[in-house]
């Protein structure tokens, strides 16, 4: 069991030995994207039903039982039901911006994946900067939300636009800082080392801080309640998504789960020791941990009202930025008495 | 650097209309909102859209036949729009009604008082995107609107009142039933405590938006929970009793800040009180009929009348002018949703698209009442 997918890779490897290099990398890429891809659509299918299933059960319901067993294929029918629809695209609309932006949306969704180790030795690209290159292509979401919200020529879609700016581009700057003190410990920006650097204590232990700072953080990267002003469904009834319609607001719904999949990912990656664990196959180990923070993520949104626009942002820039500061410090000045008590000096 | 003149440089005023289909506008209403980015400048109500001309419709039914049209003003409290009706008519005829019909009509429009409070509460929440805390009011409401089912049938739209008494006596289980209700309605209570009205976002969302102090209040003409929020306990069940309300023992909750979240809370402390009535009413339950000896065909004696009752949501006041014939001459409704309208755009500006969202569910408005 441990070894079932790494054996799988291993096996098309095999396959391609004739076939000159640059055919074997371009393979192995494509294999990699189809698996990142089926990992992403049928986690964005099952957190949806997921998703219904917690908020069912947090507020005394039974939530969908009807289609297949316990409801299970629910999501797999609205897919079927969104493909079906017919694509809208509102006369007053900048067309290009309006068709690219759902497009583009979900690129960063799935690049992301590369530098995730998914279990020991199932790390599609192990970059020697993954955590820089996580958190740089993770940015560009804004863009295609904003793209989204101006293409659409919807005042709401305005509004949810210029809030997901605001918002977004505040919270990367303690996401990263609080990311920074995992990375002093580990000496490495490579998630395969930080997760070896973890086999004795993991950085959770180290950094309850900075883990805090980053769950939350991440919860507003990803717009996620409380933080989903973007959508702001009371408000701006649905922000920048208003226009789409069928596929288009699927990729857009796709891609937002595709993302709490990924910050979750980290997490665990940065966190929770990444795929060790006793006993069970490590990719296992991997999946229950993501799954454990994905729940906690949705418990918050079916716990807590809407936060303001301007408590957000002062809450970002008054609290979470100057504790993600002091946290490096901190993490800093105990590197190094850590080291004078070991090793006698600096 | 860009080199921009001054006098180039402006900012641009968005003009956002909100509704008549919007998710937070509880109804068709419209809210014609100037925005200086998220800050809301000015708030212009349109209101219009669920006009039925129930107040026209009255001059050409019989006094009977109006009493369904009530239920259809504030339709989350029905039972209180019937009572007011049935109350003004009786004023009018000088009719008296049987003591088990007015015990009857307590406890009823105590109810149904509970079941709008409740609705305010929930969809409150729910405009916060409180998704979770909608859930408990709503289903104790289900409970309540069993106990009308039970009565007489219908649950929204009542028309349980009658001039000169009520429809139906209760069924066996009623009293078990509602007795079970009171029991778990501090429950309830308590885990809407819980779940949303401690929660420090909700109170930062609430707190001092759509503040209105008690002046400002009063010149608008505020009453109901939205004016006692503000400190002032005026309540027409004890300044003015009504029916036998002078019989009963309760206490006016008041609040002092006059803001979202005393309009919120002041909600689930006037449940605690209904509740409190309903029980008196209940232990003090006499026997008899529940209906007075009212001829067929009703021509009261020319002459007008005004009857003012306290709503779910304010005063609402009936009146009256009778030719002698066997319909209204007149009939004016004075809904309390209508007046608490009128102070929202007071209430709203100032605040941000959030802030407005969170004014427009404290007041508690109905568009069925709003409009007529």
């Amino acid at each position: 069991m441990e070894n079932i997918f790494t054996d799988l890779a291993a096996l098309i490897n095999g396959f391609l030995a004739g076939a000159p290099p640059w055919l074997q990398t371009l393979a192995m890429g494509i294999v990699y994207l189809v698996g990142v891809l089926a990992f992403i659509f049928l986690n964005a299918i099952y957190l949806i039903y997921l998703e219904r299933k917690i908020s069912a059960y947090m507020q005394q319901r039974i939530g969908p039982n009807r289609l297949g067993p316990h409801g299970l294929l629910q999501s797999v029918a609205d897919a079927v039901k969104l493909l079906g629809k017919e694509d809208i695209i509102p006369r007053g609309a900048d067309k290009w911006v309006f068709i690219i932006a759902s497009v583009i949306i979900f690129i960063p969704a799935v690049m992301v994946y590369a530098i995730i180790p998914f279990g020991k030795g199932m790390i599609p690209v192990d970059l020697n900067i993954g955590v820089f290159y996580f958190l740089a292509v993770a940015s560009m979401t804004t863009i295609a939300i904003l793209m989204g919200g101006w293409g659409a020529n919807n005042k709401y879609a305005l509004l949810g636009s210029m809030r997901a700016v605001a918002q977004m581009v505040s919270y990367e700057i303690p996401l990263t800082f609080s990311l920074l003190g995992v990375i002093m410990l580990a000496g490495s920006l490579q998630t395969s080392q930080i997760v070896a650097a973890q086999s004795n204590v993991w950085y959770i232990l180290l950094q309850p801080l900075a883990f805090l700072i980053y769950f939350i953080a991440a919860t507003a990267e990803v717009n996620r309640a409380p933080f989903d002003l973007v959508e702001g469904e009371q408000e701006l009834i649905a922000g920048p998504y208003i226009e789409y319609t069928g596929m288009r607001y699927a990729l857009f719904y796709l891609s937002e789960y595709a993302n709490l999949v990924s910050v979750s990912a980290l997490a665990v990656t940065l966190f929770l020791g990444g795929w060790q664990g006793p006993w069970l196959p490590s990719w296992l180990w991997f999946l229950i941990k993501v799954y454990i923070m994905i729940f906690i993520f949705m418990w918050l949104r079916w716990t807590f009202p809407r936060i303001r626009i301007d408590h957000l942002l002062s809450f970002n820039w008054k609290v979470l930025l100057p504790l993600s500061l002091a946290n490096i410090l901190v993490t800093g000045v105990g590197i190094k008495i850590y080291q004078l008590l070991t090793l006698g000096r600096w | 650097m860009l080199a921009v003149a001054k006098e180039d440089l402006y900012t641009q005023e968005i003009e956002l209309n909100m509704g008549p289909q919007h998710p937070s506008t509880h109804g068709v209403y419209r809210a014609l909102l100037t925005l200086d980015g998220e800050k809301v400048i000015k708030v212009e109500n349109i209101i219009g859209y669920l006009h039925r001309g129930i107040e026209k419709l009255a001059e050409d039914r019989t006094y009977t036949q109006f009493i369904p049209y009530t239920a259809r003003l504030d339709y989350l409290a029905g039972m209180l729009n019937n009572l007011g009706y049935v109350q003004a008519v009786e004023k009018l005829m000088g009719v008296a009604v049987p003591e088990r019909a007015e015990y009857l009509r307590i406890i009823m429009a105590e109810l149904s008082r509970i079941a709008s409070h409740m609705i305010m509460v929930a969809s409150m929440a729910l405009d916060l995107s409180g998704w979770t805390a909608w859930f408990p009011p709503f289903r104790e409401r289900e409970r309540i609107l069993d106990l009308f089912e039970m009565t007489c049938g219908s649950r929204i739209t009542v028309s349980y009142m009658r001039i000169g008494g009520v429809a139906a006596d209760i069924p066996d289980g009623f009293l078990p039933a509602l007795e079970a209700f009171l029991n778990d309605l501090p429950g309830m209570i308590a885990e809407m405590n819980g779940l949303i009205t401690g929660n420090e976002i909700f109170k930062a969302r609430c707190q001092g938006v759509g503040k209105i102090d008690l002046e400002t209040a009063l010149a608008y003409g505020l009453t109901g929970p939205n004016l006692r929020a503000c400190g002032l306990p005026f309540d027409l069940r004890k300044a003015k009793p009504y029916g036998i309300y002078d019989r009963f023992d309760f206490d006016i909750p008041t609040l002092s800040n006059g803001d979202s979240y005393d309009r919120f809370v002041i909600r689930l402390l006037e449940m605690e009180q209904s509740a409190r009535i309903i029980r008196q009413a209940m232990a003090a339950l006499p026997d008899g009929s529940v209906m007075a000896k009212v001829p067929r065909v009703l021509k009261p004696s020319p002459g007008e009348v005004y009857h003012q009752i306290e709503g779910a949501k304010g005063i609402l006041g009936y009146y009256l002018v009778s030719d002698g014939s066997n319909k209204p001459y007149r009939l004016h409704i004075h809904g309390p949703s209508f007046v608490n309208l009128g102070a929202l755009p007071r209430i709203a500006a100032g605040g941000n698209i959030q802030d407005f969202v969170v004014a427009i569910a404290s007041i508690d408005i109905v568009l069925g009442e709003v409009d007529r």
